[in-house]
């Protein structure tokens, strides 16, 4: 017996049966198209979280302080007062992988303008803050070298605290706010930049000189922590090394001496979110997997019914020189010809669901080839699987009986 | 007369069924010859042994005992797979519900046994099927779906797939059981000249009249050969259609 003419014979069972064929295929077009849309949105909305997050900075690396030992006693992260400015000098001066670097100081208060006040926070910086955050300047200038070496009382400020401290009608530049009773002059205003990933307003905040707030504000001589940008994402593990064995020389560790600072990467916050995502997508593929499994069963219950009510036709078949392996292979082809025609039409169903999907959400859409390749061959699988008991059912009709049923 | 060759060979065969703890014998010693060109009926009233006796000649069956002999090849050692060889080179059915594949056109339908010989090409299946519908004068009716034709024309269509692969001897099991007289009569014809030119026809039947067409008549009871006659005043069917009242047509 040859293939083609078996295929021949089954794809012509097939064609007499073209609804029912249709109908049977309908539970692993579903199933199919339910894994690939289910994949393709959850990788979308993991895309989407990274976006959102690199949009708060390309390849942040943030210093804190660590930890710190005094006498045996272990002293909390907050409190720490381990990072200096001369850290941020030895920085700028020796590494190689760091774009940008500048020094956080910050403090929470509330900022007045004349009988407008509102709570918001004060962050000490210097020019290089907006470059590393991705804030841009709307209208105005940042401070310069002098005025952060002067300890000048100037500032830039974002949407909320203009539109919660000034009258539309006002042009914020070149007004004073007041800020834990400081006069502060607005030299500058930042460009809108929304809601983090996180739900934090990226607009509610007022930069100012570092100096000033460390000085002025704050009153001390160390910083709070160092904020930085690599120079590209995937160099971000080679900035985070070079961060710590920079300040460790700095701070005079000896080996064995855990770090008193900690460094953190956005790449790092990033993981973490995806992978909250990836089990988000995981659990939806599994969910859709198991309609995939109920289309399969659907499969074998059609096949067996098909072969009940085609039982003459397999004595007919038998009795002009079918073997059981011909039939068997018949039945076997049918399934899997079945499975694989509704694998094709529910990739295809899966990835329309998820262009329209994704473009409702605002997601990126992520035709992930692996998914669609493994659902091609989970297909096949389940069409051998859930066609091969049916088809053995049917070889092993005797031909007799299998000729007289009626 | 000149000796002809044997074709079907049955000797002391013996068939038992058993049910439960009974044991029914459905054939008990019988032994038959059928010879190259014959036209025998086998008869017999229900349970007499004229079904097993078929499935059997049909190697859809197993005898338990004895030795059946299919143009020169011994069937009782065969396996399933080698039957079903045997079925599709040497053998050809017509069944009295003519067993025709539903939406199939007759050509396919003629097709059938060719498709599970792999020794025959696409194009040659095709040819042949062609031939065997020519044969039994539906030539014109190639691409109709069963439904599309006449009880008649799909027994006509079951004859031409039962002649498509050259089978040594062609089992017909009350081919015209579901037909009316005419067009019994009409069938018969079709067998009658098909045997004309050579072909061996082993038509099982449980009415007297039809076996009047063929040449010999061996009659089944018990499970044993109870009669064995040679047909005289054979009747021909071409010569009974001629006489028989011209069916005027109600509109």
């Amino acid at each position: 017996m040859n293939y083609t003419n078996l295929s021949k014979i089954a794809v012509n069972a097939l064609k007499r049966n073209k609804f029912r064929s249709i109908l049977t295929m309908l539970g692993i077009i579903i199933g199919v198209g339910s894994v690939i849309a289910m994949l393709s949105i959850g990788q979308g909305s993991k895309k989407s979280i990274q976006n959102q997050i690199s949009s708060m900075g390309s390849n942040l690396v943030f210093v804190m302080p660590g930890s710190q030992q005094r006498g045996g006693v272990m002293m909390g992260n907050s409190n720490a007062k381990t990072l200096t400015l001369s850290d941020v000098e030895k920085l700028q001066k020796e590494s190689q992988y760091l774009a940008a670097i500048s020094p956080q100081v910050s403090t929470s208060g509330q900022a007045v303008n004349g009988n407008k006040n509102w709570p918001t926070s004060c962050t000490g910086v210097n020019a290089e803050y907006l470059t590393i955050r991705k804030y841009e300047l709307e209208d105005g200038r940042i401070f310069t070298e002098k005025e952060i070496n002067s300890l000048a009382k100037v500032c830039i400020v974002g949407q909320t605290v203009v539109e919660n401290l000034f009258d539309k009608s006002i042009d914020p530049v070149g007004q004073t706010l007041r800020f834990s009773g400081i006069p502060f002059k607005i030299i500058g205003v930042l460009k809108e930049k929304g809601e983090s990933s996180m739900g934090q307003d990226q607009d509610d905040l007022i930069l100012a000189p570092y100096t000033s707030v460390q000085r002025r504000i704050l009153a001390i001589t160390h910083i709070q922590s160092i904020s930085t940008s690599a120079v590209s994402e995937d160099k971000s593990d080679e900035a985070i090394k070079e961060i710590e064995t920079i300040l460790r020389l700095e701070h005079n560790l000896k080996e064995g001496e855990a770090n008193d600072f900690q460094v953190r990467s956005q790449a790092e916050m990033i993981q973490t979110f995806t992978s909250v995502s990836d089990m988000l997508t995981m659990l939806l593929g599994a969910i859709a997997g198991i309609s995939l499994l109920v289309g399969g069963i659907g499969i074998m219950n059609i096949m067996f019914v098909s072969v009940t009510e085609r039982t003459k036709e397999i004595g007919l078949r038998m009795s002009v020189g079918g073997r059981g392996i011909d039939i068997l292979m018949q039945f076997l082809i049918e399934a899997v010809l079945l499975s694989i025609i509704g694998g094709i039409i529910g990739i295809l169903f899966g990835l329309a669901i998820s262009f329209v999907a994704t473009s409702l959400l605002n997601f990126p859409m992520i035709i992930m080839t692996e998914a669609i390749v493994v659902s091609f061959l989970v297909c096949s699988a389940i069409g051998i699987f859930f066609g091969w008991y049916p088809a053995k059912k049917a070889a092993n009709l005797n031909p007799i009986d299998a000729v007289r049923h009626e | 007369m000149a000796m002809s060759k044997v074709i079907i060979k049955v000797s002391d065969l013996r068939k038992d069924y058993y049910i439960g703890e009974v044991t029914v014998h459905a054939l008990r010693k019988v032994d038959m010859e059928i010879n190259e060109g014959e036209f025998v009926a086998i008869m017999g009233a229900s349970g007499s042994g004229k079904s097993t006796m078929l499935n059997i000649l049909g190697c859809l069956d197993k005898p338990t005992s004895g030795e059946y002999m299919l143009d020169g090849v011994a069937m009782s050692k065969m396996n399933k797979n080698q039957l079903a060889l045997l079925r599709n080179q040497k053998l050809g059915f017509i069944f009295q519900s003519y067993n025709l594949l539903p939406r199939t056109t007759a050509l396919e339908n003629v097709e059938l046994p060719l498709y599970y010989n792999p020794k025959i090409k696409s194009k040659e299946r095709l040819e042949r099927a062609k031939h065997a519908l020519d044969l039994v004068g539906l030539a014109d009716r190639m691409h109709h779906m069963p439904n599309q034709l006449s009880g008649g024309q799909q027994q006509r269509v079951a004859i031409a797939r039962s002649l498509v692969n050259d089978p040594v001897v062609i089992l017909a099991d009350e081919a015209t059981g579901n037909l009316d007289t005419r067009t019994s009569y009409e069938i018969m014809e079709l067998f009658q000249k098909l045997n004309d030119q050579g072909k061996t026809i082993v038509f099982v039947t449980h009415e007297p009249d039809i076996a009047r067409f063929m040449k010999r008549n061996i009659v089944f009871r018990d499970g044993r050969i109870q009669k064995e006659s040679v047909v005289i005043n054979r009747l021909f069917a071409s010569e009974l259609i001629k006489n028989l009242p011209v069916e005027t047509e109600v509109i």
